[in-house]
C-alpha cells in the first residue's frame, strides 16, 4: 500500500497488475450462491485498491464458505484449516508476520456454532484482520441443516421450523471488542464494496456479516435468508462510500447528514445517515438500531460501528516491526553470555 | 535394631550406631499452602552446596491450600537421584497424616515431629525428636498472620543440627531463595531457622545414624526444574511465537519462558519484543496459533499435558497432513481423563505417537534430564522445520516440576536449521515450485513463507486432499502418492532424531530399555541386580521415536529385554511390537509402574527378579 502513486495505465491498477492477478480458480459452489458474489467483490476491491496480492494471507475453516478463498486472490497465500478454528490459525500467522494483510472467509456454522469460542476470543484481541461471515443460516455441505444464525420461525425445505433464537454475530462483535462491525448482503454490490474497502484500510479487527443466500438449501418460501426475503426486508442503517487516501479529493462535507471517518492509512469512510440519529463510534447507537430493526422485522445492513485508534494486538504485545518469522538468528538466539548468566544464577 | 526412644528431658544414650553418611532420604510431611516449599528447597540446596548429590521430589495434591503434601529429599554419595522407596528421616508436621507417615517407616528411622502430635506414642522402634513449633515461632515472628508460613522454617534449623548440615549453607541457600528484593522476609525466616537450631542443640542428643558430610560431587552443577530447562531451551532455540493454556504440570514451562524472554529477548535497539506469547482460550486455539505461526515461518511452541494433547488431536492431524512445523511439549501426568493431575506418568506415548484420525504418526523426543530438556527443545525446533511436521517433546511431572541437579547447559553449537524454504531468489531461478513434490527423495518438499515477495511464491495449504502442487484433489493416485511420501518422510526422520544411549555389558543376557525419567530407577536397579543377585545387564535409553537401528540391534544381542515404563499397558513396548518381527518381539518383557510416584529402583529390581524366576 505504500507504492508511489502513478496514473494507472488502462486496465492495470496502481501497482501495475490486471484484475486477473486477483482472481482465483473456478468456483465449485452452486450457481447463484451468494458466496460467489462475495468472492467477486473481494477480487474487485483488492484490485481497485492496488493491494499486493502476495502480501495477503487468506484463511478459512470448513464448509461451503471456507472453500471460497480458493476462488479469489489466487496469487495470495492461503490456509484452509479445520472447522471453526480459523481465528487461531490466522492469529498465529499474523503474529509471525505482522506486515501481511489477513482476510478470513467463514460461514455461520464456523462462526456461530463450532467456532463460537474462537470467534469471541478473536474479537477480544482486536487482531488486525478482516473476518467475513458468509452467512446463509444453513449447513450446505451436509445438505441443509439449520445453523445457529437461522431466525426463529425460518423454515427448512422439508418444512421443519427453527424454534431456537439466532446468534447475532454483529451484536457479539460489538460487545466483545471488534473495532469495525458491518452487515451487508451479497446482492448489494455497492454497499459490500465500500465496506470491504474500509475493512482493508482499517487497523484492527473488522467483522463483516454478509447475508449470502444458499440457492440450494435455503432460498425457498419461508426462509429468512433467501434472496427474496432480503430484497423485501433489507433496511439500510446508512449509505457508505469509500474514498481511498490516494484519491486527492477534498470536498467539504456538511455536518450532520454525512460523516467522514478517517481510517488508518488516511482513506475515508463516508457515511450518509439517511435521516437517522446515529453515531458510528457509539456501540450504544448501533445496538439500539439493531434492536429496533429486529422489532420491525427488518434486516439492518450498513456500517454499525467503527472505532479508530484502539491499539491492535501486535501493538499490545509490543512486537518488533519486522516479521518475527524472518528475524535473523542474531536477534532470536541470545548470546552465550546470557546462558552463562542464567547458569550462574542456578548454581 | 534395638528399640530406642529419645525425649529431650532424658535422652537415652543409644547403642553404637554405624553412621549412615550421605546416603539416606528425608521426608517432610506438611499441608500445602503453608510455605513448606521454601523450607524444603532451602534444605535441599544446602545439602547440594555441601557437595553431596541430592534430589528433591514434591508430592503435592491438586489443591491450593490445606491438603497433605510430602517432599522427599534424597542425599546419595553414589549419585543416585531417583526416588528411594524407603524413608530414613521423617519430619512430621501434618496432624492428618502423622499416623500413616510414622507407621510406614522402617524400624530404626528417625522422626522429628510437632510435639502435640505425640508421634512417639505410635512406635517404639524409631528415634524421636519432638519440637514445640508453636512455642518457638512466637518469639521469632511477632506478626501472627505470618507465623503459619515462618513456622516451617524452624524444622530446617532442627534438621540442620541433627544431620550436621552447616548453618552457613542454610543461610546462603535461604538468601538465594528469597533474592535481594525480599531480604526482609529472608531475615525473618533465618530467625526461625536459628530458633530451631538452637532448640535442637539445647535439647537433643543425636542418637540416629544419619549425617551429611561435605563431599565434592556437585561442583559446577546447577539446580533446576525440567520445565525451566525446557523454557531456556526454547529461548535459545530462537522461539518467536509461544502459545499456551494453563494446565498442571506444564504451566511453569511457559511461565518460566516468559521470564527469560523478557530478560533476553527484547531488542536493545528498538525496545521491542522479538517474540509473542499468547495465553489462548483453550488448547485447540493454542495449537491452532502454533500452526498458523509456523506456517508463516515463525518458530512456534506450545506446552501442555495429556488432556491438552487430547484436545489438540484434530489440529495435529492437520499439521501432519498439511506439513506444518510445530513443537509441542507434553509434560505428562496421570490419566486417563483428569486422572491425577499432580502425579507423574509416561502414559501418553501411544496416543501421541498416533495422535489424530486417519493414518498419522509423529516424532517424539524423550528427555531424561534438565540438560536434555534444554538440548532437545533446540533439536525439536530444528527437526520440526527440517521435516515440516509437529514434533513432540515428552517430559513428565517428575522431570518438569521437581528440582534436579544438572550440569550447566551447553550453548548450541550449530546454527538454527530452518529447513527447506525457498526465497525470492530461488523462485526467480526456478520459476515456480510444487509444494509437495519430493524433489530430494527424502519425502520433504520445499515450502515458501507467506509474504515472500514474488508472484509465484504463494500456495494453498489445506487439510483436504491435495496433489503435489497443493491443489485440491480427490483422486485415488494423488492421495496414495501423498500418503506414501509422508511415510517416506517419517522413515527419513530415523536418521536425524537423537540416537539412544547404549551401554552394552559383554556378559549380559538381559537388557533394559527405558526412556525419560525411568532412567534413574533403571541405572540404580542394574547396580542392585549385580550387587544382590550377580546379574549383569545392558541398557539402552531411548531418546526418540521413530526408533533407530540401534534398538533393533540391542534386542538381537540379548536373550531377554525388559522395557521399563511408567504406564499400565506397556505403551512403548506396544510401539516396538508394531515395528519388529516375531523374533524380536518374543524377547520383549515389560516392567511397568503406574502409581503416580516417580519410579524407584527397588520396584524395577523386584519385578525383574520375579520375571527371571530367581
Amino acid at each position: 500500500m505504500s507504492t508511489a502513486v502513478t496514473p494507472p495505465p488502462k486496465k492495470l491498477n496502481r501497482i501495475g497488475l490486471d484484475v486477473l492477478s486477483y482472481k482465483g480458480s473456478k468456483t465449485t459452489l452452486c450457481a447463484g450462491c451468494g458466496h460467489n458474489a462475495i468472492s467477486e467483490r473481494i477480487v474487485e476491491c483488492f484490485y481497485e485498491l492496488g493491494v499486493q496480492p502476495w502480501n495477503v494471507a487468506k484463511f478459512s475453516g470448513i464448509g461451503c464458505s471456507s472453500k471460497s478463498p480458493a476462488y479469489f486472490l489466487g496469487l495470495s497465500h492461503g490456509f484452509n484449516g479445520v472447522h471453526g478454528r480459523m481465528p487461531s490459525v490466522a492469529t498465529g500467522a499474523m503474529l509471525a508476520n505482522r506486515t501481511m494483510l489477513g482476510i478470513g472467509a467463514t460461514g455461520d456454522g464456523d462462526t456461530a456454532s463450532i467456532g463460537l469460542g474462537q470467534f469471541m476470543h478473536l474479537l477480544r484481541r482486536n487482531l488486525p484482520f478482516i473476518y467475513i461471515i458468509e452467512d446463509n443460516g444453513v449447513y450446505g455441505l451436509t445438505k441443509g441443516q439449520f445453523s445457529a444464525t437461522a431466525d426463529v420461525g425460518s423454515k427448512l425445505k422439508t418444512g421443519v421450523s427453527n424454534d431456537l433464537p439466532p446468534f447475532d454475530c454483529c451484536a457479539l462483535a460489538l460487545r466483545c471488542g471488534a473495532t469495525f462491525v458491518a452487515r451487508s448482503f451479497s446482492g448489494d454490490k455497492k454497499q459490500l464494496q465500500a465496506i470491504l474497502k474500509a475493512a482493508i484500510a482499517h487497523n484492527g479487527l473488522s467483522v463483516i456479516d454478509v447475508i449470502s443466500p444458499c440457492t440450494t438449501f435455503n432460498d425457498h418460501e419461508g426462509s429468512t435468508k433467501s434472496y427474496s426475503y432480503m430484497k423485501e426486508h433489507d433496511a439500510l442503517l446508512n449509505e457508505v462510500d469509500f474514498v481511498p487516501y490516494y484519491d486527492d479529493i477534498s470536498v467539504e462535507i456538511a455536518e450532520g447528514e454525512v460523516q467522514d471517518v478517517t481510517l488508518h492509512d488516511g482513506s475515508k469512510l463516508r457515511i450518509r445517515k439517511l435521516g437517522r440519529d446515529y453515531n458510528p463510534a457509539s456501540k450504544f447507537d448501533a445496538l439500539k438500531a439493531m434492536a429496533e430493526a429486529e422489532k420491525k422485522g427488518e434486516v439492518l445492513t450498513g456500517v454499525f460501528y467503527l472505532e479508530t485508534g484502539k491499539p491492535n494486538f501486535m501493538e499490545l504485545l509490543n512486537l518488533e516491526d519486522e516479521p518475527l518469522a524472518t528475524l535473523p538468528e542474531s536477534k532470536v538466539r541470545p548470546p552465550k553470555e546470557a546462558l552463562d548468566q542464567a547458569m550462574d544464577e542456578l548454581s | 535394631m534395638s528399640t530406642i526412644e529419645v525425649s529431650p528431658a532424658s535422652p537415652r544414650s543409644g547403642e553404637y550406631q554405624q553412621p549412615v553418611i550421605n546416603d539416606f532420604s528425608i521426608q517432610v510431611a506438611t499441608v500445602n499452602g503453608s510455605g513448606s516449599q521454601t523450607a524444603n528447597s532451602v534444605l535441599m540446596r544446602a545439602i547440594f552446596q555441601m557437595g553431596v548429590p541430592v534430589s528433591g521430589k514434591n508430592m503435592f495434591p491438586s489443591n491450593i491450600q490445606g491438603l497433605p503434601t510430602w517432599f522427599t529429599i534424597r542425599a546419595s554419595k553414589h549419585g543416585y537421584i531417583g526416588r528411594k522407596k524407603e524413608i530414613d528421616f521423617l519430619v512430621a508436621m501434618n496432624p492428618e497424616t502423622v499416623r500413616e507417615d510414622v507407621m510406614k517407616l522402617d524400624s530404626g528411622a528417625a522422626a522429628v515431629y510437632d510435639e502435640p502430635l505425640k508421634a512417639d506414642a505410635l512406635r517404639s522402634d524409631l528415634y524421636f525428636y519432638p519440637v514445640p513449633f508453636d512455642k518457638l515461632v512466637g518469639p521469632v515472628c511477632p506478626e501472627a498472620k505470618l507465623r503459619k508460613l515462618v513456622r516451617n522454617m524452624i524444622y530446617d534449623g532442627v534438621v540442620a543440627y541433627l544431620l550436621s548440615i552447616d548453618m552457613e549453607e542454610i543461610h546462603k541457600a535461604l538468601f538465594k531463595q528469597f533474592g535481594k528484593k525480599k531480604a526482609k522476609a529472608a531475615e525473618l525466616n533465618w530467625g526461625a531457622c536459628r530458633a530451631g537450631y538452637d532448640y535442637a542443640a539445647k535439647n537433643f542428643t543425636k542418637v540416629d545414624p544419619y549425617r551429611i558430610e561435605r563431599m565434592n560431587a556437585t561442583a559446577g552443577k546447577i539446580i533446576i526444574e525440567g520445565n525451566a530447562a525446557a523454557a531456556l531451551g526454547c529461548v535459545f532455540a530462537g522461539v518467536t511465537v509461544v502459545t499456551w493454556y494453563p494446565i498442571t504440570p506444564s504451566s511453569s514451562l511457559v511461565e518460566s519462558m516468559i521470564g527469560y524472554l523478557k530478560r533476553f529477548r527484547i531488542d536493545k535497539e528498538t525496545g521491542k519484543a522479538t517474540y509473542a506469547v499468547v495465553q489462548a482460550e483453550d488448547e485447540l486455539s493454542a495449537i491452532g496459533m502454533v500452526l498458523g505461526a509456523a506456517w508463516a515461518g515463525a518458530r512456534s511452541v506450545t506446552s501442555t499435558a495429556g488432556p491438552g494433547i487430547s484436545l489438540m488431536s484434530e489440529f495435529v492431524g492437520l499439521g501432519y497432513y498439511a506439513e506444518v512445523p510445530a513443537v509441542i511439549f507434553d509434560v505428562q501426568r496421570v490419566g486417563p481423563s483428569t486422572g491425577l493431575p499432580t502425579r507423574t506418568a509416561q502414559g501418553d506415548i501411544i496416543s501421541t505417537a498416533l495422535l489424530s484420525h486417519g493414518d498419522t504418526k509423529h516424532p517424539m523426543l524423550f528427555p531424561s534430564s534438565p540438560e536434555e530438556c534444554f538440548s532437545m527443545a533446540i533439536e525439536a525446533f530444528d527437526l520440526a522445520e527440517q521435516f515440516q511436521t509437529p514434533v513432540f517433546v515428552m517430559t513428565d511431572l517428575d522431570l518438569g516440576m521437581n528440582n534436579w541437579m544438572a550440569d550447566r547447559f551447553e550453548y548450541p553449537a550449530k546454527p538454527m536449521n530452518r529447513g527447506k524454504v525457498l526465497t525470492r531468489e530461488d523462485l526467480d531461478r526456478l520459476g515456480g515450485f510444487a509444494r509437495y513434490k519430493d524433489v530430494d527423495g527424502d519425502g520433504v518438499g520445499y515450502r515458501t513463507l507467506p509474504g515472500t515477495d514474488h508472484p509465484h511464491g504463494a500456495y494453498f495449504t489445506r487439510g483436504s486432499g491435495h496433489n503435489e502442487k497443493a491443489q485440491y484433489t480427490e483422486r485415488e493416485d494423488d492421495y496414495i502418492n501423498n500418503m506414501d511420501r509422508l511415510s517416506r518422510k517419517f522413515e527419513s526422520l530415523r536418521a536425524h532424531v537423537p540416537k539412544p544411549r547404549v551401554d552394552y555389558h559383554p556378559a549380559a543376557e538381559i537388557g533394559f530399555v527405558a526412556y525419560g525419567t525411568s532412567d534413574y530407577a533403571v541405572d540404580e536397579s542394574r547396580d542392585q541386580l549385580k550387587a544382590e543377585y550377580g546379574i549383569e545387564s545392558s541398557y539402552l535409553r531411548l531418546k526418540a521415536y521413530p526408533f533407530t537401528h540401534e534398538l533393533e540391534e540391542f534386542i538381537r544381542r540379548h536373550q531377554r529385554v525388559y522395557v521399563v515404563e511408567q504406564n499400565r499397558d506397556g505403551q512403548m513396548l506396544c510401539l516396538m511390537r508394531l515395528e519388529y518381527g516375531a523374533a524380536e518381539i518374543s524377547k520383549l518383557r515389560s516392567v511397568r509402574y503406574y502409581g503416580g510416584l516417580p519410579l524407584d529402583a527397588r520396584t524395577v529390581t523386584d519385578d525383574v527378579v520375579r520375571q527371571e524366576g530367581i
